[in-house]
């Protein structure tokens, strides 16, 4: 049913005349065929957010019901593709009209030409339901795509065959009570609603990052949510793109909501060069990238969050785990703060909505380590940043994000102008995972690692209580006991915390090269100790052959790793030799 | 369209305008209202719907009423006549001529909106931008396509900063020069002689356009002039290949004007009574820098802002520095020492400074003797703050080493004369200068092959 429009202020249009319009349905807004979503029925106005400039739009305009929710297209083609917030794909674009986004491009997100070979795994004859798995795909050279039965079809399979196949032919055909239902690889999934799982499981596999200050001090679940607030300028973007590059999930979704241009050119530039660390396949082959710029319609980078972690989904209901990465979710909020004030809503704090902090749980839930209807267990993390204006960490998009989110890594500009990198800071960061996480780390890294968790955070919290002291009295004041803690926390720091993200070796280490890397240094701490005990001074023991290789071991190749900790080992021990100098 | 005027305003406030009986007013559709006296201001929809417009007047509201005045509504968005006649040229804030010379005639013309750059088509800035102003250079490297602001505040010499760039940047091992687009928003006449004055004296104005609103005219044409000048300057970087330099300067009068109209919308306010859109209304300013693959130009962008109260958290620098590729700070105790050009590198940060340096670029130690510079001159202001507590005399000969390195940065790395144009070698010459009064052993951050082959220290 066509209406027409009665009204537009920026990106809000309110329309009229739309018989039988649903919250949430698509329209079509005036002559430019613009796309846009109702958000709210008021007898006869729909207003409607429009994912497009709305410059030069009169009222009197047509608009259009296409009487279909906000959805992405699920299929093979995917992987490695970049979209704008409502998955429009931005390379096709580009092909199409040129170096700038005009309006009203109609292109769908995937190839519909593309002929993929579907390899059936199940038979005529199976019973089948919501999201049963009947067959494959070898979507790029490092995914394998499961084709699922859409969701809402249950029976049996009357016909499958194996061939080439592009998304919208049909694979299989489905006899179900309400008549036969031909299957095709495409499906069709609403954003905003969260795809149905079987059960959630608890978070107790880490998402092994290969960053040290994460893995060691900081994990994050699998199927868990993290927040990184930080400053303009603290290293947020490098630490997002090492957990794309380096993460152990299978797959990689990358929002760039609200953010530079020339950043996700950069993402662009880099990942198709980069391999993954464990296939030698471009990284690219596992990654999608949602890019929908500060410059870009306001309105579909409000969209831009759920059409990622949609498609996380999506992937997570074959067995895989994906990671998702939000930057920024800050400016998903401002984006939802500039429609509520176009709304003319009551704000709430900032003049944010008052619905601000609901929203934010509602995505961070969609998060979690399932098994999905058809059985396979898949996780989706999500880690969203969140930029606070002027660092103040009271700003309420990040006090609602705190709430629900149960990482937090506290990025700290101070340590970033130090050039310590990553700059996570270690006494305000916290990871409410690690109860959770302490058996896993028992049986696959090392059952003394949970002592070594509490030794390194003791020592941390101590050196701070330590240098309030020095503050006042001095460093040469304080007791060689003391001295003594303040020499480990700066190994802890520089020898391990501090990791190059550019440096070949050390931008990643393995669980069990951090296991050996802090056992050495918490070994070099307790001979410290019991050194300083005999009454050899700290000072005395600046220079020692143990603390140099431990400043060495980060650049050490994960393949010479344990002849370099036997070596080390050695050498700690020779720090027994260390006497006292007597007479002074 | 044509002649029909309407004279139903029914309500006038101080810059908006509430038009009734109009069926179909484009949104942001350009109007213009003619008072009795004959006298014609140009405006802009801001809100449309079937019976009532609210239009903002990029005039003054003085003597405009409710009976006489008339609106003309024009059919077409704010647009800019193009043509490569505007270089050399002063315009205002609506892109109308300024300098009594004859109007620009042309069959083109550009929204001044533009359109997103689609990210798919952009291409990483990898240029060195050789600005001959070490701490630029040197520590926060700028990089063709960049948008690298300069965050100061009032009384400093970001002006004096902003021409000297202007005047001095290329690009090493080419001839290719810039063009430069200047938008001057909200200035003061003297500030703006003084661009003008300088871009005669040095020819420069010969390849530049100039954009000029003066603090004494509408302020709601600050909002249409960073947008008229970055038009300009897309048609001539990518209709005409050319590399444009844009520099706009205050942007805190372009933010202050933002504010004017949202509070007279009544419009729920953000932080400091800014608005809550204007991290999005600033990105479609700062975005419009950048180089697409497939073309020859480029847009790089120095936006000038002044800090109210030096406060850097405040929202004017806090969302462009979310949204800029860096920031380049000016401090207030450098200036007063007569550190001329007195940018802060601490606080300085060129995010793209690693795509622009290096072997090829630049040089093969640029990175890392701007790390051991950036440690360096870190660790002599933290003695030098701790000196003020315990005496100079209390410090180790290596602290000692440390303060004297501080001082030789500010003096002979920092401070520079306004017509001193340094090139990259002599920039780097002088780092390696004065971190030679640190001891050898000190320089962690270099590379032993760089020490031996640029190091200053006696052997």
């Amino acid at each position: 049913m066509d209406g027409y429009i009665y009204r537009i202020s920026g990106p809000v249009v309110t329309a009229r005349g739309l018989e039988g319009a649903k919250m949430n349905d698509v329209v079509k807004v005036g002559k430019s065929n613009l796309v846009g979503e109702i958000i709210k029925l008021n007898g006869d106005d729909a207003i409607i957010q429009v994912y497009e400039d709305t410059s030069g739009i009169r009222p009197g305009e047509p608009v259009e019901d296409t009487g279909r929710q906000l959805s992405v297209t699920l299929a093979p083609g995917l992987m490695g593709g970049i979209y704008d917030g409502i998955q429009r794909p931005l390379d096709k674009i580009m092909a199409a009209s040129g170096d700038f986004i005009s309006r009203g491009v109609e292109i769908p997100a995937i190839d519909y030409d593309k002929k993929w070979h579907f390899t059936p795994t199940a038979k005529e004859g199976d019973a089948v339901d919501s999201l049963s798995i009947i067959g494959t795909v070898e979507e790029t050279s490092m995914i394998t795509d499961k084709i699922m039965i859409p969701y809402g079809i249950s029976g049996k399979i009357k016909e499958i065959k194996e061939g080439d196949f592009t998304v919208e032919e049909t694979i299989a055909i489905v006899e179900t009570d309400e008549g036969d239902k031909e299957i095709q690889m495409m499906q069709e999934w609403p954003v905003r609603y969260p795809r149905p799982v079987k059960d959630k499981l608890p978070p107790d596999v880490p998402l092994i990052t290969g960053q040290r200050v994460i893995d060691s001090l900081f994990p994050v679940a699998k199927g868990g949510t993290a927040a990184v607030p930080g400053p303009f300028g603290s290293g947020k973007t490098v630490i997002q793109q090492q957990l794309s590059k380096w993460s152990d999930s299978k797959i990689v979704v990358y929002v760039g909501c609200g953010e530079r241009g020339n950043e996700m050119t950069e993402i662009l530039t880099t990942f198709p060069e980069l391999k993954d660390p464990k296939t030698g396949k471009p990284l690219m082959d596992r990654t999608i990238l949602i890019a929908n710029t500060s410059n870009m319609p306001v309105a579909a980078r409000e969209a831009s969050i759920y059409t990622g972690i949609t498609i996380a989904e999506y992937y997570r209901d074959m067995g895989y785990d994906v990671a998702l990465m939000a930057d920024s979710t800050s400016r998903w909020a401002e984006a939802l703060r500039e429609i509520s004030g176009r709304l003319e809503e009551m704000p709430g704090e900032e003049g944010y909505p008052a619905y601000l902090g609901r929203k934010i749980a509602e995505f961070y839930e969609r998060a979690g380590r399932v098994h999905s209807l058809n059985g396979s267990l898949g996780s989706v993390t999500a880690i969203g940043a969140v930029s606070p204006p002027g660092g103040d960490l009271s700003d309420p998009v990040v006090q609602n994000t705190l709430r629900v989110t149960r990482v937090f890594w506290a990025l700290d500009a101070a340590l970033a102008n130090a050039r310590h990198f990553p700059s996570i800071n270690w006494l305000n960061s916290y990871s409410l995972y690690i109860d959770d996480l302490k058996g896993w780390y028992s049986s696959n890294a090392s059952d003394l690692w949970s002592g070594l968790y509490s030794e390194s955070m003791n020592i941390l919290q101590k050196e701070a209580d330590i240098n309030e002291i020095v503050q006042l009295v001095g460093y040469d004041a304080l007791p060689e006991s003391d001295k003594v803690v303040l020499d480990i926390a700066r190994m802890i720091r520089e020898d391990y915390l501090q990791q190059n993200a550019f440096d070949e070796v050390d931008t990643y280490t393995s669980m069990h090269k951090q296991f050996l890397m802090l056992k050495s240094i918490i070994d070099i701490g307790e001979k410290e100790k019991a050194a300083v005990a005999r009454g050899v001074l700290t000072s005395q023991m600046g220079k020692i052959d143990a603390k140099a290789k431990i400043a060495r071991m980060k650049f050490t190749p994960e393949e010479q790793i344990d002849a370099y900790y036997k070596d080390l080992q050695s050498s700690i021990a020779d720090m027994d030799k260390i006497v006292k100098i007597s007479g002074d | 369209m044509e002649n029909v005027y309407y004279k139903t305003v029914k309500q006038v406030t101080n810059v908006l305008l509430f038009v009734e009986g109009i069926k179909d007013a484009a949104y942001n559709e350009i109007v213009e209202i003619t008072l009795e006296d004959g006298s014609v201001v140009n405006g802009q929809v801001l809100d449309t719907k079937d019976g009532i417009a609210v239009i903002q007047s990029f005039g003054d509201t003085t003597g405009m009423n409710l009976n006489s005045t008339k609106i003309k509504f024009t059919g077409r968005t704010a647009k800019l006549k193009v043509s490569t006649d505007m270089i050399g040229r002063i315009f205002n804030g609506m892109g109308k001529v300024r300098d009594g010379g004859p109007e620009i005639y042309s069959d083109e013309e550009a929204d001044i909106n533009g359109s997103a750059i689609n990210p798919y088509a952009r291409d990483e800035p990898s240029e060195f931008i050789q600005t001959g102003i070490s701490t630029i250079d040197g520590m926060n490297t700028l990089v063709r396509g960049q948008k690298l602001p300069i965050f100061s505040g009032s009384g400093l010499p970001h002006n004096r900063l902003a021409a000297q760039i202007a005047r001095q940047a290329k690009l090493l091992n080419s001839d290719e020069g810039f063009s430069v687009v200047f938008g001057g928003i909200g200035l003061n006449s003297e500030e703006a002689n003084f661009f003008i004055n300088e871009f005669r004296n040095t020819g420069a104005l010969d390849k530049s356009i100039v954009f000029l609103n003066l603090a004494s005219e509408p302020s709601m044409e600050r909002l249409m002039l960073p947008r008229m000048a970055l038009t300009a300057a897309e048609y001539l970087a990518y209709k005409h290949d050319m590399h444009v330099l844009v520099i706009l300067t205050d942007m805190t009068n372009y933010c202050e004007a933002l504010r004017e109209v949202s509070a007279a919308r009544e419009e729920v306010p953000g932080r400091r009574g800014y608005p809550g859109y204007m991290y999005t209304d600033l990105s479609t300013i700062y975005e419009r820098a950048g180089k697409i693959r497939d073309k020859k130009g480029s847009i790089t962008q120095i936006p000038i802002l002044t800090m109210p109260g030096d406060d850097i958290t405040n929202p004017i620098p806090d969302l462009t520095g979310y949204i800029t590729e860096g920031q380049i700070v000016l401090s207030r105790d450098l200036y007063r020492k007569g550190m001329y050009p007195a940018v802060d590198v601490l606080l300085s940060l060129s995010r793209l400074r690693n795509q622009g340096i290096g072997k090829g670029k630049t040089r093969e130690d640029h990175s890392n003797v701007a790390d051991q510079m950036f440690a360096a001159y870190a660790h002599g202001k933290d003695i030098r703050n701790l000196t003020e507590i315990v005496g100079e005399e209390a410090l180790s000969d290596s602290d000692k080493e440390y303060l004297h390195f501080a001082d030789l940065f500010e003096s002979k790395f920092v401070k520079q004369d306004y017509y001193d144009d340094r090139s990259i070698d002599q920039t780097l010459g002088i780092g390696w200068d004065i971190l030679s009064n640190v001891d050898r052993s000190e320089m962690k951050r270099i590379k032993d092959a760089y020490i031996e082959k640029y190091g200053k220290w006696k052997k």
